[in-house]
């Protein structure tokens, strides 16, 4: 299981803002991961869907999140931002509580304003793009830009045509997300996530209801940003986008870390059984 | 020349086929045609209907006020039906179960109740209460009203109107909010948007598409509803004319003079409603506009 090693060392992701005060403090001063969790818990009812995971993400990491489905990750993921509430244990964004406010030993729920503004620094990318169907591709990118952060319509549109630009749809700005195919839309979705500045990216399967010749574009688009020093949380099944991209690997399963490390020893050489026959079913 | 070669000459050319013959719908057209004929013989022969009449009234001052009162009155009510649905909608859906139970309660007492009743309740409001004042209770009065002089009986008539149709036009509403999928509202939430902003910005617009058909329906119901007003005495199209005919004894051509203009309002009506569909449909699905569009080229308007 994988813990915070302050003393470790990652590039760093820009100059990551704190957001709000409540910021924790690592022993001996280290690099504050841009996600810690500490034992989190999260049930459905009845049903306990995260059994105490444990992680952390260092600024300028990819971390990759690998397990079969129903295993949580999902789950794990959209609490990170909290789309999901946890009901134990402790998750940090960047050194602040999410959906919480610590005073002393009590922790307070956040109001509905704190929480938007604290997601509005986290990226995020859906499986089925969720882009605004009544906007076009650059609707949709200066939509927050304009009613979240308040930039004046002319900026907000340099800044979508520039991430347009990057992701190579420059040429498709004023057309619809209807008019679009599923890899150009996410491709639009990873830029209008963009356009907020995140200092974190969080993707829920990016690829997986996309045909498989729009996969690749996606992916390279992902890879980019890997490369231009973001901090990613990626569920995926795609092994070899692990291999090739991520700075870590976790594997879940049934609500829990089984095994975590550099992505190329877990996948040559998993030491877990449930691992091992996940791995060979996939590869 | 071999059948093979012939098949290989005809490849990609247009298929010439006789088509389907449709005799049933040449029958059903002479059928309808001849019914048609019938019905057309009995208007112009029946003397009855008393044309001539129709034709003196149709265009008169009288009517044509009745039928301004009747549009203007649709449109204050149907404003007030429509904001205040799209309010009361919002509230049955937000987390916060006092807000939750209010719109219910209203929706369950205004739905409840026949419009009539409504009507004859507000118009007749100011022999309830003579007088209106906003204060403390059993303390200082800050705002003080005279009902007879606040509440003129065409205004109590609109805001019961519009006070009913609210009720209809919530349900309506939040049926749109519902056909929008949660997936709208979390990739809005994930860009930091609150509650209000998302439902103005995300969930409204597309609900609009489902919300505008039954909208429709619902001005075009409140058209007719203003004929309730004639219990109330306000001259609007309906009671004009009847005021016409209670005089002059000639009811069928004076009903047939309302019921035109009330056709020539719908007609109107439903042009714009296409429009409006149209306008919300754009982006979700692009085929969707283009057969919009071969509709009305081919039929007119729906």
């Amino acid at each position: 299981m994988m813990s915070a090693d302050p003393t470790m060392t990652y590039p760093a992701n820009g100059s990551p803002e704190p957001v709000g005060g409540d910021r924790i403090v690592i022993p001996g001063g280290g690099p504050v991961p841009m996600v810690l969790a500490e034992a989190v818990h999260k049930s459905f009812g009845h049903l306990e869907v995260l059994k105490g995971i444990d992680m952390a993400v260092m600024p300028g990491q990819v971390a990759v999140l690998l397990g079969p489905s129903g295993s949580g990750k999902t789950t794990f993921l959209r609490c990170i931002n909290h789309l999901e509430k946890i009901n134990g244990g402790r998750l940090s964004v960047d050194g602040v509580l999410v959906g919480y406010r610590q005073r002393g030993e009590k922790l307070y729920e956040l109001r509905d304003r704190e929480v938007a503004e604290r997601r509005r620094h986290i990226g995020m990318v859906f499986q089925q793009f969720n882009l605004f169907p009544h906007m076009t591709a650059i609707g949709n990118i200066m939509e927050a830009q304009v009613q979240v952060l308040r930039r004046s319509r002319s900026d907000a549109r340099a800044k979508g045509m520039a991430l347009l630009e990057r992701v190579g749809l420059a040429d498709r700005a004023t057309y619809y997300p209807s008019q679009l195919s599923g890899g150009q839309q996410q491709r639009v979705a990873i830029a209008r996530a963009l356009a907020m500045d995140p200092k974190l990216m969080l993707f829920d399967e990016p690829t997986s209801a996309l045909d498989p010749e729009m996969v690749g574009e996606v992916l390279d688009a992902m890879r980019d940003l890997a490369n231009a020093g973001m901090t990613m949380v990626v569920v995926t099944h795609e092994i070899g986008f692990a291999r090739e991209v991520a700075d870590t690997l976790t594997f879940m399963d049934a609500g829990l870390v089984v095994e975590t490390g550099d992505p190329r020893e877990v996948i040559a050489n998993p030491q877990h059984r449930r691992t091992q026959d996940f791995l060979s079913k996939v590869l | 020349m071999s059948t093979i070669e012939q098949a290989e000459t005809d490849r990609g050319l247009p298929i010439k086929a006789v088509p389907v013959r449709h005799p049933g719908r040449w029958a059903a057209v002479a059928i309808l045609l001849l019914l048609a004929a019938m019905a057309a013989n009995s208007l112009i022969t029946n003397p009855k209907w008393l044309w001539h009449t129709f034709a003196k009234y149709v265009f008169t001052d009288a009517i044509f006020q009745g039928l301004l009162r009747t549009v203007w009155i649709t449109g204050a009510a149907m404003a007030i039906g429509i904001a205040l649905g799209i309010v009361l909608a919002v509230m049955r859906m937000s987390p916060n179960p006092v807000v939750k139970t209010v719109a219910w309660l209203y929706i369950w007492f205004f739905r409840g109740t026949p419009v009539l009743v409504q009507l004859v309740f507000w118009a007749y409001l100011a022999q309830l209460y003579r007088y209106l004042s906003l204060g403390i209770p059993f303390g200082p009065q800050f705002l003080f009203f005279d009902v007879n002089e606040l509440i003129p009986v065409i205004f109590a008539a609109v805001l019961a109107l519009g006070l009913n149709e609210a009720a209809y036009m919530a349900e309506i509403v939040r049926s749109g909010i519902l056909s929008v999928g949660k997936g709208q509202t979390e990739a809005a939430e994930a860009l930091g948007m609150r509650r209000t902003m998302l439902m103005r910005r995300i969930v409204l617009p597309q609900a609009m598409r489902i919300i505008v058909p039954p909208t429709g329906n619902e001005v075009i119901s409140m058209l007719k509803t203003t004929s309730l007003l004639a219990f109330v005495a306000v001259p609007e199209l309906f009671t004009t004319a009847q005021n016409i005919y209670n005089s002059n004894y000639q009811m069928i051509p004076l009903l047939m003079v309302a019921s035109m203009w009330y056709l020539v309002v719908t007609t109107i009506l439903s042009v714009g409603q296409f429009y409006l569909e149209r306008h919300f449909g754009r982006g979700v699905a692009g085929s969707r506009q283009q057969r919009a569009k071969r509709r009305l080229a081919t039929m007119g308007p729906a």
